[in-house]
């Protein structure tokens, strides 16, 4: 009995090492505060109570964990696959793009086929671009995370000729104010490929929430995204093929399984759904392409992924933490007067990996010296 | 009465789940050779890493030569003269026999240059009072395993040791190796020193030692001298039961051929030829071994079967069908079982839970795969089932494979395999590495499967399983079947020879 309550125990402690990071990253960024010369308790008061405590703070975290909860689900689908996907930032700009350019081009079609068509857009995009390092890797053996980078550089310098291409006019104000120079953005989607805001919904259950409060349908669509991951990793056919790739090629292979097509596939997923990106920042809240918008989910990503352990629900959640800490430091940095800096909160996430990564370790060590059997 | 020379007194060594030694005593006399033997688990290696330093004792005392000491790593070990030759070999492959040697202790000359000179003297001084030659400037990578071997004993004996420890020094060596082992072990003993000799093959044990210490699940169940008991005494010490070591075959016709193999040519890994025409067929009912020298073509023969490996040229069949160059998944669709060679890399995915292992290969098919999902219920009730038939312990369907013994996890293996009723078996090296217990085991399904009218194509290292088994065997040289014999009418050393090349035989 002794001995199982012992394997409880270590199995629950692999389990929580995000949480003990995440105390000890706190406890870090305390330290940091202190040497900014500030009150650690106060800094993180405002910073928790801002983002949780009501329900325009939850729209907000929400809205920022959306994009985050995307590309960490993307990194972690292909993890599953034994695939290190950097490529999240890329595959996100050319579905993001492809999204916008099929919302403000097709302006005469009815919702309900303008928007399931954005979204597919989006999809496509990221496959499409995940697609050229999966069949590499799998066809010749480049390994994917040269593959991706290159990709990102791709990515961003195409959609930055894209987006010059179909700049938008300046508006008349903008003529009549004198401005020449602009970031450069494209036309606005049509209306109809926009999704609704939190805030109708709410209002219709007359429930009372901000009207400006950025939180859209997007945040669901990440949500039924996730739950979509979990059920083809852990329940199909596909899932199983993915994993056995994942953790063992060579027993996969003898198991009959085709290893490469698997690894396209991963890839593939993956890039779909870091393009979804695009359902949160154009379809739900800018309606347009703007040049330097959607930089770091991609790579932020990757921090979500690892945080949530490569699990759909540690995924959501970790990218609701990265949400919080987005929202409450820009609460903070305004509250404090710019004291301090919203570069905290970067400083917070960056140490919160550090710790993710040794607590690991350390856990796997700790069971790894207790289960050495002669 | 002869001089202790190793004692080990009330060793006791906890690990969170199981109690690897239990108040364990061994003792061996000096310039004796001591056979440590037991099953898998059973606590041997814990004993000798508590002897070499790698491990701490929870309680209990080590004495040599009587003086009471305490060894807290391996360079005290060495300081005591302790030499451990550990199962994997520990040596720099493109570095020369004698850069082997001193690697660690190098010689110095004018307190900076490695004194090479001096070092190769002394490695041809050793080899020679140990009786056998070796060429000090060879690098490791161009010679064979069994002379690699020889190096890591002079390096033991380079670093002065007295008590020698060989962790199964036999597995990987063909039988005329083994012989020169046990003569260069006599040698030693000549010499004075103390051998502890860990294994678990019988025969071997009879041939080479005076004394032996039987271990079973982390106690000391009996020390022997070797003159005074015999082999199946000590099988049912290991086990605790009694062991059958002839597998009972009965004698029945062949039928038709299942498996024709004819002209076949492969490539190995290296792109160098590894399969040069080979052909043979089996029968309904015949099991077919393979003997040969690791390395010589059986790996790449199997994977080609499989279809894990492209054949160059020649032909497949099942039956009338021809399966060359099939997929591995068009090969298992034709119900070809393989128990692979490498178990942990090809046979298990050791993060899957065991129903999920149980599945592997037919996971895409009905009933475990509906279409849309799988059919998970199924699944672990198929588990369940299998558990109970072959008794897969721990019977949990839901433990990751990696928490399972070897022997365990080759039981999944066979269960899943042959689950389904094949109609051909390949089973390669399928009982390494297991204690005598799984040996039995996996001998017994191998042999059913032969009466039930299967095919099966048995590929060993083990000369004793190819002879005990085999209706027919094939040996196999540098990728050539250079002789078949009926294991009736040979014996070992015949085996040894033609797969060493050394002798040829006309058909």
């Amino acid at each position: 009995m002794k001995s199982k309550n012992r394997i409880n125990f270590y199995s629950l402690l692999e389990k929580i090492t995000p949480l003990i990071a995440v105390i000890f990253a706190l406890l870090v960024g305390a330290g940091v505060i202190l040497i900014i010369g500030e009150d650690p308790i106060f800094v993180y008061k405002v910073l928790f109570s801002n983002a949780l405590s009501n329900r325009d703070g939850w729209g907000n975290v929400l809205f920022r964990a959306t994009p985050l909860i995307f590309t960490g689900l993307a990194v972690a689908f292909a993890f599953r696959c034994g695939l290190f996907n950097i490529g999240g930032e890329g595959q996100m700009y050319i579905g993001t793009f492809l999204a916008t350019w099929v919302g403000f081009t097709f302006t005469n079609l009815h919702a309900f086929i303008l928007i399931p068509l954005c979204i597919l857009a989006a999809a496509a995009g990221g496959a499409l671009w995940a697609a050229v390092p999966g069949i590499l890797k799998a066809k010749t053996g480049v390994h994917e995370v040269i593959v991706t980078i290159m990709m990102n550089w791709i990515a961003s310098s195409l959609t930055f000729f894209l987006v010059l291409k179909f700049k938008a006019p300046p508006t008349e104000a903008m003529v009549a104010a004198g401005v020449k120079q602009m970031i450069p953005h494209t036309r606005q989607i049509a209306e109809a490929a926009r999704l609704p805001r939190i805030y109708h919904i709410l209002k219709s259950l007359n429930i009372d929430f901000p009207s400006y409060n950025q939180v859209n349908i997007s945040f669901f669509i990440a949500i039924a995204a996730a739950i979509l991951v979990y059920y083809i990793l852990w329940k199909t056919n596909l899932g199983y093929e993915i994993r056995a790739v994942g953790h063992s090629p060579l027993a996969a292979e003898y198991g009959g399984i085709s290893v490469a097509r698997n690894i396209i596939l991963a890839m593939v997923i993956s890039g779909a759904l870091a393009g979804l990106v695009a359902t949160n920042e154009v379809m739900g809240f800018k309606y347009r392409w703007r040049q330097e918008l959607f930089t770091g989910y991609g790579f932020n990503g990757i921090a979500v992924a690892l945080l949530g352990k490569n699990h759909p629900l540690g995924v959501v959640l970790a990218a609701i933490l990265f949400g919080v800490l987005n929202y409450g430091g820009a609460i903070v940095n305004i509250f404090t007067g710019g004291r301090i800096p919203r570069e905290l909160i970067m400083v917070l996430q960056a140490v919160i990996v550090i710790f993710v990564v040794i607590s690991d370790e350390v856990v796997k060590r700790i069971i790894r010296k207790r289960r050495k059997i002669s | 009465m002869p001089e202790i020379a190793l004692e080990m007194k009330n060793i006791t060594k906890r690990f969170p789940l199981v109690v690897a030694n239990d108040k364990v005593n061994f003792s061996v006399y000096r310039g004796e050779i001591h056979a440590l033997v037991g099953e898998n688990g059973a606590g041997k290696t814990t004993l000798m890493s508590i002897l070499y330093g790698l491990y701490q004792a929870d309680s209990g005392e080590i004495r040599i030569n009587g003086k009471k000491i305490k060894i807290t790593n391996p360079n005290v070990a060495i300081k005591l003269k302790i030499g451990m030759v550990h199962q994997h070999f520990m040596l720099v492959p493109p570095l020369t026999v004698t850069e082997n040697v001193i690697l660690g202790m190098e010689p110095k000359k004018n307190n900076f240059f490695i004194d090479i000179e001096n070092a190769t003297k002394k490695v041809k001084e050793i080899s020679k009072g140990i009786g056998f030659k070796i060429d000090p400037n060879a690098k490791i990578e161009n010679i064979s395993v069994g002379i690699q071997q020889r190096v890591e004993i002079i390096k033991v004996l380079y670093r002065g040791a007295e008590i020698l420890v060989m962790d199964e020094p036999t597995a990987v060596l063909t039988p005329q190796e083994v012989e020169e082992l046990f003569g260069i072990l006599n040698s030693l003993k000549k010499q004075g020193k103390t051998i502890i000799f860990i294994t678990h093959k019988l025969n071997e044990v009879q041939s080479i030692s005076d004394r032996i210490t039987v271990m079973r699940r982390g106690k000391v169940v009996g020390v022997k001298k070797t003159k005074e008991t015999n082999k199946e005494e000590i099988a049912s010490m290991m086990v605790g039961r009694k062991v059958i070591f002839k597998v009972k075959k009965k004698e029945h016709d062949l039928g038709r051929n299942v498996l024709k193999v004819s002209k076949l040519n492969a490539l190995n890994n290296k792109k160098l030829p590894a399969l040069k025409n080979v052909s043979f067929e089996i029968k309904e009912g015949e099991i077919l071994g393979i003997a040969g020298v690791e390395g010589n073509g059986q790996t790449e023969l199997v994977e080609v079967i499989t279809g894990l490996r492209k054949a160059k040229n020649g032909k497949i069949s099942i039956y009338d069908k021809e399966i060359t160059s099939d997929s591995p998944r068009e090969v298992k669709e034709e119900k070809i079982a393989h128990i692979p060679e490498d178990r942990r890399q090809r046979g298990i995915i050791p993060a899957f839970t065991v129903s999920e292992n149980l599945i592997l290969g037919s996971h895409y098919k009905k009933p475990f795969n509906n279409g849309l999902s799988l059919n998970l219920n199924l699944i672990g009730n198929h588990a369940d089932e299998l558990i109970k038939q072959f008794d897969i312990r721990p019977s949990n369907k839901d433990n990751l494979l990696k928490s399972l013994s070897g022997g365990n996890q080759q039981k999944v293996i066979v269960a899943r395999e042959l689950y389904g009723n094949p109609i051909l078996l390949i089973a390669a090296q399928p009982t390494r590495g297991l204690d005598v217990g799984s040996i039995e085991f996996v001998h017994q399904q191998i042999v059913n499967e032969r009466d039930k009218g299967k095919g099966v194509l048995l590929v060993s290292a083990d000369l004793e399983e190819i002879l005990s088994l085999s209706d027919r065997i094939a040996v196999i040289y540098e990728g050539k079947i250079v002789a078949f014999l009926d294991p009736k009418k040979t014996d070992e050393k015949e085996l040894g020879l033609l797969m060493t090349g050394s002798i040829q035989k006309k058909e």
